[in-house]
């Protein structure tokens, strides 16, 4: 049975919640659950003051309600499973090493910021910097999945090292930015400044976009390795236009203002 | 023992231990697939010569194959895992990464482990992409006509090789149907190959030879030409030409139910005896006796 945390009172500023994971409550029960200590804004607070706790952790946390002003959920967790019946707010998932979080609604920004591992799937849309990583940090994500529904900002991605990204809508500006390596796939539109400052990795898109002068075309081809992301995808229960399958792609390289070895496959079945 | 008019002799065949691998081959089309396949399966009919034993296992449609293309399914086998290892990358790196819109991966789910991908990588120059999709790791080594994609891993694993039938018929006419039509019914069994020109053998060998650089030579006792001169024959009245079927496979199971098969489907009419190849039994790992199989499987 899943530990189950309803939250009955709306945070007035944010609240730091970075207890909610599995790794800090595996051991604990309801009542010590309950006298976990958040931030509320600067004020300490118990988790009990903004959250009824019932049933039992078994590896599973389930939190209902509208948790988009509570942050850092699921925040460095290595193991089981957190579903977010609604929206959640900044940070969640960030540093993540494993385990598994699924928010019904949409993601504020920071979504699983400098994530090392495990997977975080959003059924809406997810704000700025998602998969990315902190102001300072030359490196973001290092592994993992982050699979959104819906739409994102911008920097999805910033400084990725590896990992996969998969937005289901339109991106922002700046998807890809600075990365590593990794791959970033966009189904919808991605906005201005694609891949700018890319060493490595692939970012693919199933639309057209315009780039940077600093990338280049090399060809139109059929890259195999896509279709074990759609394979994959589809496992996981992320579903993708079959017409995509056999789609053809433009390969650009760059950014030649680095080392020139990433990619961005364009799908040139929308051109 | 008697199917028929067909004697089963009261023997075994003497298989070995081996190693095997599954090598999934696929292409923009089933024809390129198919000529990767056959270049990669080409010289390997025996160890004693080839250093591997390999053939196509069988095609792969493409809603079953690894990258939603058409395929063919490959088995390799050595005698060690370390020698299948070198074949691999040898044969993967000539025969599959050379093919047009070829890519390549492990088909064998746990075993050792040999870093293919990982070696033939260097081949791109540093042009080279990996890719980790959950726990799979790939790699895309560009090439002339776009990328060839190969698995980071391939896997190895004890499997049985030699496990054979001898068809002993009354002419090479119908010994040449016989043995065809056993290979068409074994090839429906996976986890095994033939390795042999379509499936068949002619020059069986026996250990050792009269000139002592060689290990093995020709089967005297199953070759009709000399059965008057030498020592030991197996070729008594009416006998006049003898095919082997030889199997290989990824379970002792899998090569037991090839023979059974191939047995049942080689007995016609001017098929004389069925019998199978042994060295005495002081080689081989597993001695597959053909009355036991025929008496459990009946």
């Amino acid at each position: 049975m899943a530990l189950n945390l309803k939250l009955h009172t709306q945070p007035e500023v944010p609240l730091e919640a970075d207890c909610i994971c599995p790794d800090k409550l595996q051991s604990l029960e309801n009542n010590e659950i309950s006298s976990l200590i958040l931030f509320h804004g600067n004020r300490q607070v118990q988790l009990g003051d903004f959250f009824d706790c019932n049933g039992t952790f078994d590896g599973e946390i389930v939190i209902d309600g509208d948790l988009s002003n509570v942050k850092h959920i699921g925040a460095t967790m290595s193991f089981g499973k957190i579903t977010v019946e609604g929206n959640v707010g900044l940070h969640a998932g960030a540093a993540m090493r494993g385990g598994e979080i699924t928010i019904e609604g949409s993601s504020s920004g920071w979504l699983g910021p400098e994530m090392i591992g495990g997977r975080i799937t959003v059924k809406g849309d997810a704000g700025h910097m998602t998969g990315s990583g902190y102001r300072g940090s030359e490196i973001g994500m290092q592994g993992g999945e982050i699979i959104v529904h819906g739409n994102v900002k911008n920097e999805t991605g910033h400084a990725m090292r590896r990992g996969l990204i998969v937005v289901g809508g339109n991106s922002g500006d700046f998807t890809g930015v600075n990365m590593h390596a990794g791959t970033i796939i966009i189904l919808g539109q991605m906005g201005m400044r694609t891949g700018a400052g890319m060493k490595r990795g692939s970012i693919i898109s199933f639309n057209q976009a315009a780039l940077l002068p600093t990338f280049s075309r090399n060809c139109e081809y059929h890259p195999s390795f896509i279709k074990f992301y759609f394979k994959y995808l589809e496992e996981i229960g992320f579903k993708i236009d079959p017409s995509h399958l056999n789609s053809t792609f433009e390969r650009w390289s760059g950014d030649s203002i680095e080392l020139n070895r990433g990619e961005i496959l364009l799908s040139m079945s929308k051109k | 023992m008697k199917i028929k008019s067909t004697e089963i002799i009261d023997t075994f065949a003497e298989a070995f231990k081996m190693y095997g691998s599954r090598i999934i081959i696929t292409a923009e089309t089933k024809e390129w697939a198919m000529a990767a396949a056959q270049s990669i399966t080409g010289f390997a009919t025996s160890v004693i010569g080839c250093k591997c034993e390999a053939g196509i296992e069988t095609e792969i449609p493409a809603n079953a194959s690894p990258d939603l293309r058409p395929g063919v399914s490959v088995l390799l086998f050595a005698m060690d895992s370390e020698s299948l290892g070198k074949r691999l990358m040898e044969r993967i790196g000539q025969c599959v990464m050379t093919c047009p819109s070829t890519a390549c991966y492990n088909g064998i789910d746990q075993g050792n482990e040999i870093t293919v991908g990982g070696q033939l990588r260097y081949f791109g120059d540093g042009f080279q992409i990996s890719k980790k999709i959950a726990e799979k790791q790939l790699w895309r080594i560009p090439v002339m006509d776009g990328e060839f994609l190969v698995d980071d891993i391939f896997k190895t694993k004890e499997a049985v090789g030699g496990g054979n039938i001898l068809i002993l018929g009354k002419d090479q006419n119908t010994t040449l149907k016989a043995a065809k039509s056993a290979v068409k019914a074994m090839r429906e069994i996976p986890n095994i190959i033939l390795p042999f020109p379509n499936g068949v053998v002619r020059s069986g060998s026996k250990v050792g030879s009269k000139y002592k650089a060689l290990i093995a030579s020709t089967n005297d006792a199953y070759c009709p030409t000399l059965s008057s001169i030498v020592e030991k024959t197996e070729i008594s009245k009416g006998i006049n030409s003898v095919l082997e079927i030889v199997i290989d496979g990824l379970t002792l199971n899998a090569v037991e139910e090839a023979m059974y098969i191939g047995i049942n489907a080689s007995i016609k009419p001017g098929i004389k005896k069925i019998s199978a190849g042994n060295y005495g039994g002081g080689l081989g790992q597993y001695q597959i006796q053909l009355h036991k199989l025929l008496e459990r499987n009946n």
